[in-house]
């Protein structure tokens, strides 16, 4: 626990000016500019957007600047600021099959209508560093074949038509929004994909990599991979028909996992999803991993990692909560703190007079050793 | 030409062209805001799997405006020349000249105009770009082919 306290005003106010110094950085150098950092970072800027959980290319690219590259800081910029604008209207469900596709692979079918894309990826790069780049080297325009792109239907409608995977049907639920109402535990798979959508990549991640290491392991496939860009609708009141506002980039990544069935169903294969704000592959692909391994006991699978205990994965996903937690100890707890040095002390003390009333036994027997009191720590109440 | 196909051409095409198309027209109406413009925000929603039950995604700003045509400086039917624009990001301009060209367009004298001289060469535009956007897809695209193992 933490007391308020008071002062240092104006060492706040120096150590802000000196900050903003710090990000302007040598004013030898040009000023990083927004547009910029949004045109010239936009992988940046599509996760801070899926993590602040607010889609707006030059409000993220602001925040990074703010920020000096602090992802989990721009992201709580952006995440504040979205508290300051009111909800005028609620989207359409995003039609991504209807995607201008920039990218769309498949690691399951080598053949599929509209073919594999590789869009602009750093797949296949050497990931050695480019000093031409040091010094500015031209960049060459893309290249443009003579066709256009075919349609690229979603490789899964494939295998549904088959009737190989577990259908995704809309019975037209309306979504919970944890934005509204809090998460109440156990939560819906919406609920999951909203929280996980605005997850931070670092956690989902590292956590898709534990299934995958045998850890609540789902067996997956990258069935499909979509990158590009979608049109939103909205349905306001003033016309029947939904009205489209803009296209936001988009990606997505449907896995297809491990089958199940039953004696009244045929096996199937299942489905993780992912989908995410701006080019964010690597995220939706962490994100569908772990949606489907939060899925285990809808499916009737014995949880047995971390990446499937959905309280534990999805209550420590958002880094805006995690750091403003962990961040919370730097405030002064100067009084706690007295508190627990007090009770150390008399432990101590006792402990020292125990050990001479029990004369030269040196053996301290292993039940006199009292754990440290932490927070919220019965041991510390009852002696308190 | 319904307003929600006009509606989506103005808010995919970029402000500045919007602006400059529409001065072509010599359209100078005078109007008032009933609403905003005001930014606010729109909850994105997704669909499990592509196609099953919506989540909420996140949301995106989006801006919004409503004016009605005046006629020397008084409002005219608010029935019929009341217009709505709607876009994304912030810019409250944009919002504001979807809306005006919303409200002109249910004038009859505009009505052609506004299709011929404004919707329509924006629409190719639009699809100009996208076209040449589907070509740098296209020069991406690749043929895989399996190795036999051993070879």
């Amino acid at each position: 626990m933490y007391v308020a306290v008071k002062g240092g005003e104006q060492a706040i106010a120096n150590a802000h000016r000196w900050l903003a110094d710090r990000r302007r950085g040598p004013r030898d150098t040009p000023e990083l500019e927004v547009p910029q950092v949004e045109g010239q970072l936009r992988l940046a800027v599509s996760r801070v957007m899926a993590e602040a959980s607010l889609y707006d290319p030059e409000l993220a690219a602001l925040a990074i600047k703010q920020a000096s590259g602090d992802m989990v800081e721009a992201v709580f910029l952006l995440r504040a600021y979205r508290t300051t604008l009111p909800r005028l209207a609620e989207t359409v469900p995003l039609d991504t099959a209807a995607m201008r596709i920039e990218r769309r692979i498949s690691a399951t079918y080598k053949d599929i209508p509209g073919g594999q894309v590789l869009g602009p990826t750093y797949d296949y790069t050497h990931r050695l560093l480019d000093f031409l780049q040091l010094a500015n080297a031209e960049v060459a325009p893309p290249a443009e074949a003579e066709e256009t792109l075919a349609d690229c239907p979603q490789v899964l409608e494939m295998l549904d038509a088959e009737g190989l995977i577990e259908r995704e049907e809309d019975d037209g639920a309306e979504p919970y929004d944890i934005t509204r109402d809090p998460p109440d535990f156990p939560v819906d798979r919406a609920t999951r994909l909203q929280m996980l959508a605005r997850g931070d990549e670092g956690y989902l991640l590292a956590l898709g990599y534990s299934t995958q290491r045998g850890y609540g392991r789902n067996h997956p496939f990258a069935g499909e991979i979509r990158l590009g860009t979608v049109e939103v609708e909205i349905v306001v009141e003033e016309c029947d028909a939904p009205l489209c506002i803009g296209e936001i980039e988009i990606s997505e990544c449907q896995m297809i996992n491990q089958f199940g069935g039953s004696r009244e169903t045929a096996p199937q294969f299942t489905r993780g999803y992912g989908l995410a704000f701006g080019h964010n592959e690597r995220k939706t692909m962490a994100m569908a991993l772990v949606d489907r391994a939060l899925r285990a006991e809808e499916l009737g699978e014995t949880a047995t990692g971390p990446a499937q205990q959905a309280e534990f994965v999805l209550a420590h996903a958002d880094s805006v909560e995690a750091a403003g937690f962990v961040s919370h100890l730097k405030l002064p707890h100067y009084v706690d703190f007295q508190s627990e040095l007090e009770l150390l002390r008399r432990l101590r003390r006792e402990h020292t007079t125990r050990i001479e009333a029990a004369g030269s036994d040196v053996d301290t027997p292993a039940d006199n050793v009292t754990p440290r009191a932490s927070h919220n720590d019965p041991v510390k109440e009852q002696q308190a | 030409m319904t307003s929600a196909r006009r509606q989506r051409i103005l808010a995919l095409t970029p402000r500045e062209r919007l602006a400059e198309q529409w001065a072509r027209l010599g359209i100078t109406p005078d109007y008032r805001c009933v609403r905003g413009p005001e930014v606010g925000m729109a909850m994105v929603r997704g669909r499990m799997g592509g196609t099953g039950n919506a989540f909420n995604l996140g949301e995106m700003t989006l801006t919004r405006a409503s004016v009605q045509l005046m006629n020397d400086g008084v409002a005219t039917d608010a029935d019929t020349e009341l217009g709505h624009g709607w876009v994304k990001g912030r810019d409250t301009r944009h919002a504001e000249l979807i809306a005006v060209v919303d409200a002109c367009a249910k004038r009859r004298e505009w009505q052609a105009d506004i299709e011929e001289g404004l919707v329509a060469p924006l629409e190719q535009a639009l699809d100009a770009e996208r076209h040449e956007q589907a070509q740098r897809a296209a020069a991406t695209r690749v043929d895989f082919f399996t190795m036999v193992r051993g070879e």
